[in-house]
């Protein structure tokens, strides 16, 4: 096992290193030079040159991947073109916003989908399995900012309980969980649960179904253990792929709160990744995805290792 | 045939003892049987028919929408659902939603469908080469395959999309990029799979080569999952393709199309709710729909993945 773990963690830097050139050749993927946004159309060409230089387009591209790269170990991610902030600054106080979002998400979906899963896998074929396989569907093929909007005119216009906008004063500035800050997370929160709801339910209906279909769940009915006892043990297997799932549909909620954030206009990485594209910011644009790209592959790493820890079926060489 | 239905493909495949003359006759047993199961699933027959309705719906837009999707109006801006002459009200241009809603489905089902089109052409192609040549090649494409998965999709679309700047066609690039990797994992691990059983081997002693095995042997076998798989992907596509209109990167205004409506009227929500959340109602259906359809289809096709 030990020799996995270290393959594993091996394995990690080549896809760092190609997750980094990905998000740096983003780029120069954009039409038109790098500067149009730092430099205005009518510049003299020697501002322009200049300018190039001091952000240091004018070197070969390896050149300028490598020294990206040495720099944002170093934790240097540049400076944000339209702020004139760091980048890493940005991305660190938005990141915060987004990670109690996707947080809170979890703890309204995740819950959700294990009970629905399990429920509707436990009773497969009759009405309530029906009912909540629906609502499964439902949750995955929502468009998720329009379920916002919908949560929104409910709410907030016809209703008139809940802020649709913003995350109230205080959390642009600090930690503080006060309750302005809740009510305004309610909304968001509960419009991004409803997809990893979807995807756990299917999941683990289908899991459980898998499970009961053993010879040993026939053989522990048949030895006359009570039937919540055979429930324990379909729990206990299902456990493992559950967790994976979770795992990855965390880093999702991660990736994914984009749209949501850009509903709610919740002061996110999603948010800011908006900005970025529509003010052109690419240092901030480059530097939001690789903070991402590179918590979703740490959060894929730690799920892989706590699932072979867990579950001692899986034997990977 | 009837009576097992665990492994229809492979005992097809192997009672075929002509090979390759017999490719048609065999694989239309086949997909008549889905049909017929299929025919029997009511979630999958309704959703069908929705979707069905959608796209004719879209076809015949010019000749069913009662009012031109371009045309304003000051005098008749954001009027409520059921105002005489605006059945599904105006937006805040004055434009006539229900015709925008049926115009706005060309573009929406565009984007949304030929993403996963390309993508499992490509896709396929790349997994079944890496899973029929296998060793280290195999390893080198699926290496490759695996950084894509270092980006949640939806964050590698809006991160493509933006960098490659909006429009259709930079929005159909990036969702086709998005939609590649995950076809392509599915393609390898089928095939490998395939390629492993006994009718490959049979075929190869017998004296046929790659392509021929390939052919005859790989693709029968092998698409079907993979189609099933990347139709499971259109509703992820649409709601994606949507939300890149919707924030801005997918079609440019004043064009209809159902994310874009989304967004432009998002700012009407506190004078005109209901109307504003149509189109998004429509996307709605439209996803719920294939989903449900690619449910069906995998439980007729009997495909595990």
């Amino acid at each position: 096992m030990l020799t996995y773990f270290s393959k594993r963690l091996l394995f990690m830097v080549p896809i760092t290193l190609a997750v980094s050139l990905i998000c740096f050749s983003l780029v120069h993927l954009s039409p038109g030079q790098p500067m149009d946004a730092v430099v205005s159309a009518d510049a003299p060409a020697e501002v322009v040159e200049l300018v190039r230089r001091a952000y240091g387009f004018d070197r070969p591209l390896p050149v300028q991947f490598g020294l990206w790269v040495q720099r944002a170990v170093q934790g240097d991610l540049g400076l944000s073109v339209a702020t004139g902030r760091p980048v890493v600054l940005e991305v660190m106080g938005a990141l915060k916003n987004t990670l109690i979002l996707a947080t809170a998400a979890a703890l309204i979906g995740f819950p959700l989908g294990m009970l629905f899963g399990t429920l509707a896998g436990y009773f497969k074929g009759s009405l309530l399995d029906r009912l909540l396989t629906g609502i499964a569907v439902t949750g995955v093929s929502v468009p998720h900012y329009w379920l916002g909007m919908v949560l929104v005119i409910v709410f907030s216009v016809h209703l008139n309980m809940l802020p649709a906008t913003g995350a109230g004063p205080g959390a642009s500035t600090d930690w503080a969980f006060e309750a302005a800050y809740l009510r305004h997370l309610i909304l968001p929160a509960v419009t991004l649960s409803v997809i990893p709801m979807g995807i756990m339910t299917r999941t683990i209906r289908a899991m459980v179904g898998e499970i009961l279909a053993h010879d040993f769940v026939e053989a522990l009915r048949a030895k006359g253990l009570p039937e919540w006892r055979v429930f324990l043990h379909v729990v206990k297997n299902a456990a493992p792929t559950a967790l994976a799932v979770m795992g990855l549909q965390l880093g999702y909620l991660l990736g994914g709160s984009i749209l949501v954030e850009t509903v709610f206009s919740w002061p996110g990485t999603g948010m800011l990744l908006n900005n970025a594209i529509f003010r052109r910011d690419l240092p901030l644009l480059q530097g939001t995805i690789l903070v991402l790209a590179l918590f979703f592959l740490a959060l894929n790493l730690l799920v892989d290792l706590a699932q072979t820890w867990l579950d001692p079926r899986i034997k990977r060489a | 045939m009837a009576t097992s239905s665990v492994e229809p493909k492979t005992a097809i495949s192997l009672s075929a003892p002509d090979g390759a003359a017999a490719p048609v006759p065999r694989s239309r047993g086949y997909w008549t049987s889905v049909l017929m199961r299929l025919r029997r699933d009511p979630v999958a027959l309704a959703a069908g028919f929705v979707l069905l309705v959608i796209v004719l719906m879209a076809l015949a837009a010019p000749l069913i929408a009662p009012a031109d999707p371009y045309k304003t109006s000051m005098i008749n801006r954001l009027k409520p659902i059921g105002t005489e002459g605006f059945l599904l009200g105006s937006d805040e241009l004055g434009r006539d939603v229900l015709s925008r809603l049926i115009h706005g489905g060309r573009l929406s089902l565009f984007i949304g469908v030929v993403p996963v089109l390309i993508a499992f052409v490509i896709g396929s192609l790349i997994g079944i080469a890496a899973g029929f040549v296998g060793g280290r090649v195999n390893t080198a494409i699926m290496r490759t395959v695996d950084v894509f998965y270092a980006f949640p999709s939806v964050l590698l679309a809006i991160a493509l999309a933006g960098a490659l700047g909006a429009g259709v066609v930079n929005a159909l690039v990036s969702l086709t990029i998005v939609f590649i990797p995950p076809i392509a994992r599915v393609a390898e691990s089928v095939t490998t799979q395939v390629r492993n059983f006994d009718f490959v081997d049979a075929a190869r002693a017998s004296g046929a080569g790659p392509i021929t095995i390939i052919r005859v042997h790989i693709l029968g076998n092998v698409l079907g999952p993979i189609f099933v798989y990347a139709t499971s992907l259109i509703s992820v596509s649409m709601i994606l393709a949507s939300g890149l209109s919707f924030l801005g990167l997918g079609a440019r205004p004043p064009e209809p199309e159902w994310g874009l409506m989304l967004n432009t009227m998002r700012t009407t929500i506190y004078v005109n709710p209901w109307v504003a959340a149509l189109p998004g109602a429509m996307i709605f259906i439209t996803s719920i729909s294939f989903n449900m359809l690619s449910d069906g289809l995998r439980s007729a096709m009997d495909v595990k993945l």
